[in-house]
């Protein structure tokens, strides 16, 4: 059977950024990517990130991508990268298995590094398998990667920062945005809101989608207000005549794999559901598999490639290839995600970080 | 429209075409798991693997329930974790005894 030191299950923020600690220790790494392109959700931002200089701050997010690729092309003989790569299945005795390119291959790592990611969740309304529903990362896609304009005119639900940011890739892909709304308020940054309140578009606060009406597909959007009890008021209806709806109302993380091999999950609500447990070094309870990025936690991508930092330095320790100055490196990584974590936007998150990891942060 | 109508025609499994009004009227059966759900309506076991319906099912037991999230046992995550052809599982099977 096939065997490598390190297998990296996902080749976003955090996969790279683990690859690159991981064979800069020394250790030899495999990555699979399920998708044509490598960079995760990073191709698809056009718009400059946010943050600290050491997670490239003011770069736009799809530059971060080749800049990390660049960076892991110094270890080109440990790395093998592999796309259209979906593994399918981890098993008790460590055997992975993958749908590479229609083949199944099986594979015997000696440690795992599971960076999948998250998911988009929906949310259930008379109408929501209506094409023209999409998920606004899905819109996000079709625009940045594809380049296909995904409607003529959009009703956002969920003000978060995808929604936001989402909202204001449409208007610069010439899609009409009939308006924002959020079920409580807006939890994205206000520069985002600001900017495109400033352009005409109504954020509307403590609403909902009541129905979406159409034949073959979208045709009208209606929304009504809630109660604290989210039970709708009668006669507070709007009605949006619009050709697609978009959903930013969260992502949960992808854990399946860590299911099928028996790593304990968590389910804490404050990180966007089942999280797996793990420790310090990012090491889950199943000590052959370490985890990074929005598995463990709803988070930006900036946190995501420094877990992936440490979850790589760590995985590869764990098989005595020691990187020359881990210490250092480590103790950095750390305080880096301290200082990430620690804004007025991030109260929620630290309440969950909290939850999981008890005074053990 | 009434409550009726509005849970017809709100799908909560996309893969298999099944709506609030079957998952809700399973779960007053006392079909209170999401595996006796999934094994009754096949909600999680289409391309999506529960990815979309999972959450949305955990909600509505643990609010037909009464429970908190925390305490119901989601879909059990099994391999393949997408749909792949048996042929190419039967030629990796070969493959990997030489």
């Amino acid at each position: 059977m096939k065997t490598t030191d390190i297998v990296i299950v996902g080749g976003g923020p955090a996969g790279l950024t683990a690859a690159i600690s991981a064979a800069s220790s020394g250790a030899e790494v495999t990555i699979f990517e399920r998708s044509p392109q490598i960079g995760g959700q990073l191709i698809k931002q056009t718009h400059m990130f946010f943050g600290s200089e050491k997670q490239y701050a003011s770069h736009r997010g799809f530059r971060i991508a080749d800049y990390l690729l660049d960076e892991l092309n110094k270890y080109k003989d440990k790395v093998k990268i592999y796309k259209n790569a979906t593994v399918l299945g981890i098993y008790e005795d460590g055997v992975i298995t993958v749908d590479l390119d229609g083949e199944y291959i099986k594979m015997l790592p000696k440690r795992i590094i599971v960076a999948t990611g998250a998911n988009e969740k929906i949310i259930p309304f008379p109408g929501n398998d209506l094409p023209g529903v999409y998920g606004a990362g899905a819109v996000q896609t079709l625009m940045n990667v594809y380049g296909v304009k995904p409607a003529d005119k959009v009703l956002m639900v969920g003000a978060g920062n995808i929604g936001l940011i989402v909202s204001y890739q449409l208007m610069q892909a010439g899609v009409e945005v009939a308006a924002i709304i959020t079920d409580l308020f807006i939890t994205g940054y206000h520069v985002h809101a600001s900017k495109i309140a400033r352009m005409g578009v109504p954020i509307l606060s403590g609403y909902t989608v009541k129905e979406i009406v159409g034949e073959e597909q979208v045709e009208k959007a209606i929304i009504a207000k809630i109660d604290k009890q989210w039970n709708i008021i009668e006669g507070t209806d709007i009605e949006y005549d619009v050709d697609a709806v978009c959903l930013s109302v969260g992502l949960s993380p992808l854990v399946e794999l860590l299911g099928q091999a028996n790593c304990e999950l968590r389910f804490i609500s404050e990180l966007g559901g089942y999280v797996p447990i793990r420790n310090l070094d990012y090491r889950t309870t199943n000590e052959n598999i370490f985890v990074a990025g929005d598995i463990t936690g709803i988070e930006e991508a900036s946190s995501a490639m420094v877990e992936g930092y440490i979850a790589g330095l760590t995985a590869a320790k764990d098989i005595a290839c020691i990187h020359d100055d881990y210490e250092n490196k480590i103790s950095d990584y750390r305080n880096q995600l301290d200082g990430l974590r620690s804004g007025p936007h991030s109260g929620r998150l630290r309440q969950g970080i909290e939850k999981l990891m008890g005074g053990n942060k | 429209m009434d409550q009726k109508t509005l849970e017809e025609k709100t799908i909560i499994c996309r893969c298999s075409d099944v709506t609030l009004k079957e998952v809700r009227d399973l779960i007053r059966e006392g079909y209170t798991e999401p595996d006796e759900i999934k094994r009754i309506l096949r909600t999680g076991m289409g391309p999506c693997q529960g990815r979309t319906c999972g959450p949305l099912i955990l909600r509505e037991v643990a609010i037909m329930t009464g429970r908190t999230i925390d305490e119901i046992v989601p879909f059990t995550y099994r391999p393949p974790s997408k749909g792949i052809k048996m042929g190419a599982i039967a030629k990796g099977g070969e493959l990997n005894d030489k």
